[in-house]
C-alpha cells in the first residue's frame, strides 16, 4: 500500500538537537530542572515556571493513545492521534502500520521513526 | 472599570453572498461596511474606530484596509485570533469607547475562500511562516476537521456522548436556515441523514461539518448618546470575556474549551447567569464545538452537552435554548472561514425583534454571543459577547 508522504518538519536552531536526535532514532523531550515538570513541544523556557534551565532527556518511546481521528477524506487515509508519553507528556503525532480500525484510546503503543520528504525522521506510533 | 452599558451595537450587516467569484475580498470589505452604515444611519467618516482581523485583510492587514476604505480614525485594532477575532473586537471596541478612545467603532469580516475553492476542512494547512509548534505537528497533517475530530472523540470515550447526539446540533440549525432565504443549506435534515452522510474524520460526519462559504459582515458600535441619536432599536454590551487555550505544555486535554474561561467573566461583568439568557449564538464550525462550549459556558453540567442538545432542545420555539437561529455555520454562512461576526449579528436581529418570525424568540431581553477561533484539537482563543435590550 501506498504511504502518505510526510512534508519535511520546520526545523529551527532551538529544536535543532531534536531532529539531530531523531535521525539517530531517539526521541527527546524537555525536562526542567528547576522545577522537574518535563514539557512537550520543546522549548527554552519552562511553561510551567519559566525558568530557562531546562534539558534535553531522551523518552523511552512507550505511551498511550490519548484520543485520534482517521481522515477518511485523504488521497491516502492517515490516523492523526495525540500520545500521551510514560514520561508524562502528550504529543500530536500519526499512528502508523496497523489496521486504521483498529485504534482505540487507551492503547499502548511504541515510538516508531518515518522518513520525511526530504528532512529528518518523523516520530511515528505503532501498536505495542 | 467595566463595559457594561457603555457601548450600543448600532449597525449590522451580513453580505448575502455565499459565492463571491466576481468580487474581490476588499470590495466585500466595502460592501459590508456600507451596509452596517446604511443599517445604523450613519456614514463613513462618522467612523473614529477601526476593527478588522489581520489573517482576512490582504496586504500589510489594517494598514491597506483603512487605505482601501478611506477611513481616518484614532483608533484601530487588528486582533487576529481566527474566527472568534470578531467576538473579542466587540469587547474591544466597547472598551475604546468606554474609554472614549473613539465612539463610533466599526469592524469587519470578508473572505471568499469558497470562490478560491480552498478544501478548508479537509486539507492540512502549512502556515507561510513557520510557527513555534510547526515542526511537531505539520509532518502529522493536522487539518481543521482531524483535529475537531480528535477534540469530539475523546469527549465521547469520556462521557458517552454519540454521533447522534451531536447530530441534534445541525438538526437544530437546519430547522433554522429553511427560513433564511440566503442559506447554504436550506433543506431540514433528520439525526439519520446526519449519521449517515459520508464520514469525513471519525467521528464526524460530512454534515457534522460547516459549510464553506464567501462574504462577510460587519458590525458597528457607538456611544450610548449617539445610539439614542439614531433610529435602530437599542442593543447594548453588559459583557465580554476572552482567553486564550492551548496544550499546556503537554498537559493536553481536549475535552473543554476556553469558554470555562471567558464564559465566567463575561457573566460576572453583565450580571446575569446563563438561565437569563434567552437566545444563544454558539460558534458552529462543527457539531462537537457547540456541545463542548454549551458546557463550559454553563448552560449544562460539564459532560452532560449531548443530552442537552437532543431532541430539539436547540430548535426556536421548541427547546429550551434557541440557538443559531440564521442556520448558524452548519447551514447559513461561515464566511472566510470565520463565524464570529455573523454570530453578533444573528443575536442583534433577536435582541431587536427583527429575526425571521418564524424563529423570533419571544421576549428575547438577554442574548450570548461566543465563538472559538482556532482550533479545538490544538490551540485556540475562546470569546463571550453578553448583549441587552434597550
Amino acid at each position: 500500500m501506498a504511504e502518505r508522504k510526510i512534508s519535511t518538519p520546520a526545523v529551527n536552531l532551538e529544536t535543532q538537537p531534536f531532529w539531530d536526535a531523531a535521525a539517530q532514532g531517539k526521541l527527546l523531550i524537555k525536562k526542567c530542572t528547576a522545577c522537574g515538570e518535563p514539557h512537550f513541544y520543546p522549548r527554552s523556557h519552562c511553561p510551567f515556571c519559566f525558568s530557562d534551565k531546562t534539558e534535553w532527556a531522551e523518552a523511552s518511546g512507550k505511551g498511550t493513545v490519548y484520543t485520534y481521528s482517521v481522515m477518511r477524506r485523504a488521497p491516502i487515509p492517515y490516523a492523526i492521534a495525540y500520545v500521551t508519553l510514560a514520561e508524562g507528556p502528550t504529543m500530536m503525532t500519526n499512528i502508523v502500520d496497523c489496521d486504521l480500525d483498529s485504534i482505540e484510546i487507551g492503547q499502548a503503543v511504541r515510538l516508531v521513526f518515518k522518513p520525511s520528504e526530504g528532512g529528518p525522521p518523523v516520530p511515528m506510533f505503532t501498536p505495542a | 472599570m467595566s463595559i457594561k452599558d457603555k457601548a450600543y451595537i448600532v449597525g449590522i450587516y451580513e453580505h448575502p453572498t455565499r459565492l463571491a467569484t466576481d468580487k474581490t475580498v476588499m470590495m466585500l470589505h466595502a460592501e459590508v461596511a456600507a451596509g452596517a452604515l446604511a443599517d445604523a444611519g450613519l456614514t463613513k467618516n462618522d467612523i473614529d474606530g477601526y476593527f478588522c482581523a489581520a489573517g482576512d485583510t490582504p496586504g500589510l492587514g489594517q494598514i491597506s484596509a483603512a487605505d482601501y476604505l478611506g477611513l481616518k480614525t484614532k483608533h484601530i485594532d487588528s486582533t487576529d485570533v481566527g474566527g472568534s477575532s470578531y467576538l473579542l473586537q466587540v469587547g474591544h471596541a466597547a472598551e475604546a469607547i468606554a474609554l472614549g478612545k473613539c465612539s463610533i467603532a466599526l469592524i469587519t469580516l470578508a473572505g471568499r475562500p469558497r470562490a478560491e475553492g480552498m478544501a478548508t476542512g479537509t486539507q492540512p494547512r502549512a502556515p507561510a511562516v513557520p510557527m513555534p509548534e510547526s515542526g511537531f505537528e505539520s509532518p502529522y497533517a493536522p487539518a481543521t476537521a482531524n483535529m475537531y475530530a480528535m477534540a469530539a472523540m475523546r469527549h465521547m470515550h469520556q462521557y458517552g456522548t454519540t454521533s447522534e447526539q451531536l447530530a441534534w446540533v445541525k438538526v437544530a440549525a437546519s430547522h433554522h436556515a429553511q427560513h433564511n432565504p440566503h442559506a447554504m443549506l436550506r433543506d431540514v435534515v433528520t439525526v439519520e441523514d446526519v449519521v449517515n452522510s459520508p464520514m469525513i474524520a471519525d467521528p464526524l460526519h460530512r454534515l457534522d461539518c460547516c459549510v464553506i462559504s464567501d462574504g462577510g459582515g460587519a458590525i458597528i458600535l457607538a456611544a450610548p448618546e449617539i445610539a439614542k441619536s439614531l433610529k435602530r432599536p437599542l442593543v447594548k454590551v453588559i459583557g465580554a470575556g476572552e482567553a486564550p487555550k492551548h496544550q499546556m505544555g503537554g498537559k493536553v486535554d481536549l475535552t473543554y474549551s476556553g469558554a470555562v474561561w471567558s464564559g465566567p467573566l463575561a457573566f460576572a461583568e453583565a450580571g446575569v447567569r446563563p438561565a437569563d439568557v434567552k437566545y444563544a449564538s454558539i460558534y458552529d464550525s462543527f457539531t462537537i464545538t457547540v456541545v463542548m462550549q454549551l458546557e463550559d459556558l454553563g448552560f449544562c453540567e460539564k459532560g452532560q452537552g449531548g443530552r442537552f442538545v437532543s431532541d430539539g432542545n436547540l430548535i426556536s420555539g421548541v427547546g429550551k435554548l434557541p440557538f443559531n437561529t440564521d442556520g448558524g455555520g452548519l447551514c447559513n454562512n461561515h464566511p472566510s472561514n470565520r463565524g464570529g461576526l455573523t454570530k453578533v449579528v444573528e443575536a442583534v436581529r433577536q435582541l431587536r425583534g427583527e429575526a425571521h418570525p418564524a424563529v423570533q424568540v419571544k421576549n428575547c431581553d438577554i442574548a450570548l454571543a461566543h465563538g472559538t477561533g482556532g482550533s479545538l484539537g490544538t490551540r485556540h482563543a475562546a470569546a463571550t459577547v453578553i448583549m441587552e435590550r434597550g
